[in-house]
């Protein structure tokens, strides 16, 4: 799966980092999201979609591996 | 509270419905008049106290999409923005706005001021000072002895002096900013003394604004005044948006949370028995009660057809997050609490850019707060008989007046 961001639309909310720390985790300043792994294995696939669902503000987009 | 008679519209459909609806039996639950509506469908158009035409969406779908939407603004000092009581529109005019009644661009300048005090991280790195403050506050109150009001002696206090730690606001000063702070929720007194709140909380936040710029420290107000990109008067606003929101709602959650644990016995032991369940336990909680229970209000900045209804450029809409957490598209059998439920999706925080900010504080004082209540106090139990728990109607934040309890 691939894992697109689009950080200029991040409200810091955290919920990602909540929801999957091994792919998404926040600047130490500004709090805005940071991809840590652009294509996370399968076992992180539905919590990356669970995370995209979260994400307030629509920063997460996922290709590939449906299902 | 206004009560219009029922009156046929042009266009066929009802208008029976008084916004704000009147509280239920239940602590717990959604006023039974906007369940009822649900019950008809997911979008009721209402008119407001003022006669103003208002879409009340009850469903999570609707609540969901319009809260992500752009096109839906959360400025309050656009035309038709929907108010639910009188006076508050003209005590608006005479406000700084701060990021929770703004659209972006503005909106994002702000709240990224203050996303890297919000942080995971950070907030975890607060775990110990917050189990501190927790313990301290239950020592206390163990130590004066029972029955007491779980609302004063520990529901409030411990977000309280959590945010007071975090904004570097003195704790000493608490009597007067929790006074202030209820009557700014109020929607009963008259708006002169909500003015008055204001103004004595402005007062009070631009002068510690001021001292913070003098002698900076370790704070969100100190690192906020430092960055010299807000007047005086926006930094004192955006001040006491994190004072009041940072102890309010929390302190509401805390209360609710802990009778809603002894009105379920099965599940307080349930928590007891395995405490590795909290985390998933406070996001039921968040759900099953969403204390922002009159609703989350928006303004349709130009026409919308939201899922085959058009929402016309200048109408408000509510979104009623309280029976949109309770809708069974998401949630099965979403009446009962059920702290082993997946409950991740609901909208207690909002959804959207504004989606709240002190999320993360939230989550670890309420996991703290109650995990340590469970734990050290295993006889907790009601003073009173359930039905005698007063619930404080007049809040826009649902929480209770007091909590006696004995353990």
């Amino acid at each position: 799966m691939q894992v697109i961001i689009d950080q200029d639309r991040c409200c810091g909310s955290g919920q990602c980092v909540l929801t999957v720390p091994a792919v998404f985790d926040q600047g130490e300043e500004d709090g805005l999201v940071r991809l840590l792994q652009e294509s996370p294995g399968p076992e992180l696939a539905a919590d990356v979609r669970l995370a995209a669902a979260l994400c307030p503000g629509n920063v997460i987009t996922v290709h590939g591996d449906p299902g | 509270m206004t009560t219009d008679t029922p009156t046929a519209r042009p266009d066929g459909t009802a208008d029976a419905l008084a916004v704000p609806a009147a509280h239920g039996g239940c602590p717990f639950d959604p006023p039974p008049a906007y369940r009822e509506a649900h019950r008809a469908g997911p979008i009721t158009k209402v008119s407001l106290w003022d006669g103003a035409p208002c879409w009340l969406l009850t469903g999570y779908r609707h609540s969901r999409a319009v809260l992500g939407d752009h096109r839906f603004s959360a400025d309050a000092r656009v035309p038709g923005f929907p108010f639910l009581v009188p006076g508050r529109r003209e005590l608006i005019t005479r406000t700084t706005p701060t990021f929770l009644r703004l659209d972006d661009p503005e909106h994002a300048r702000q709240r990224r001021m203050l996303t890297g005090d919000f942080i995971i991280k950070r907030v975890e790195a607060l775990r110990p000072q917050i189990q501190q403050i927790v313990d301290e506050a239950l020592d206390a109150m163990i130590a004066k002895g029972g029955p007491a009001d779980l609302v004063q002696e520990f529901a409030l206090p411990v977000p309280s002096l959590v945010i007071c730690l975090l904004l570097g606001v003195p704790y000493a000063d608490h009597e007067f900013f929790q006074r202030h702070s209820r009557t700014l929720l109020d929607i009963r007194v008259d708006i002169e003394q909500v003015d008055a709140a204001q103004q004595a909380l402005t007062d009070y936040l631009s002068d510690l604004a001021d001292r913070k710029r003098r002698e900076p420290d370790d704070s969100v107000l100190s690192r906020l005044v430092a960055r010299d990109e807000l007047s005086r008067a926006e930094a004192a606003a955006m001040g006491l948006l994190l004072l009041v929101a940072g102890h309010e709602t929390t302190a509401n959650m805390t209360a609710l949370g802990t009778l809603a644990l002894l009105r379920h016995p099965e599940q307080a032991e349930r928590l007891r028995a395995q405490p590795e369940l909290m985390k998933g336990a406070v996001e039921e909680l968040l759900r099953y009660l969403t204390i922002v229970h009159l609703g989350i209000p928006r303004v349709a900045l130009e026409d919308v057809d939201l899922d085959g209804t058009l929402v016309r450029a200048g109408e408000g809409v509510l979104c009623m997050v309280s029976t949109a957490n309770r809708d069974a598209e998401l949630f099965e059998d979403g009446d009962r609490l059920d702290v082993t439920r997946d409950a991740r999706r609901h909208l207690a925080f909002g959804f959207g850019i504004h989606q709240c900010l002190g999320q993360p504080l939230a989550r670890a004082e309420l996991q703290i707060a109650l995990g340590t209540l469970l734990r050290r106090l295993p006889g907790l139990r009601l003073a009173v008989p359930f039905e005698e728990v007063e619930v404080r109607e007049e809040s826009l934040v649902n929480g209770l007046r007091a909590l006696p309890v004995s353990w």
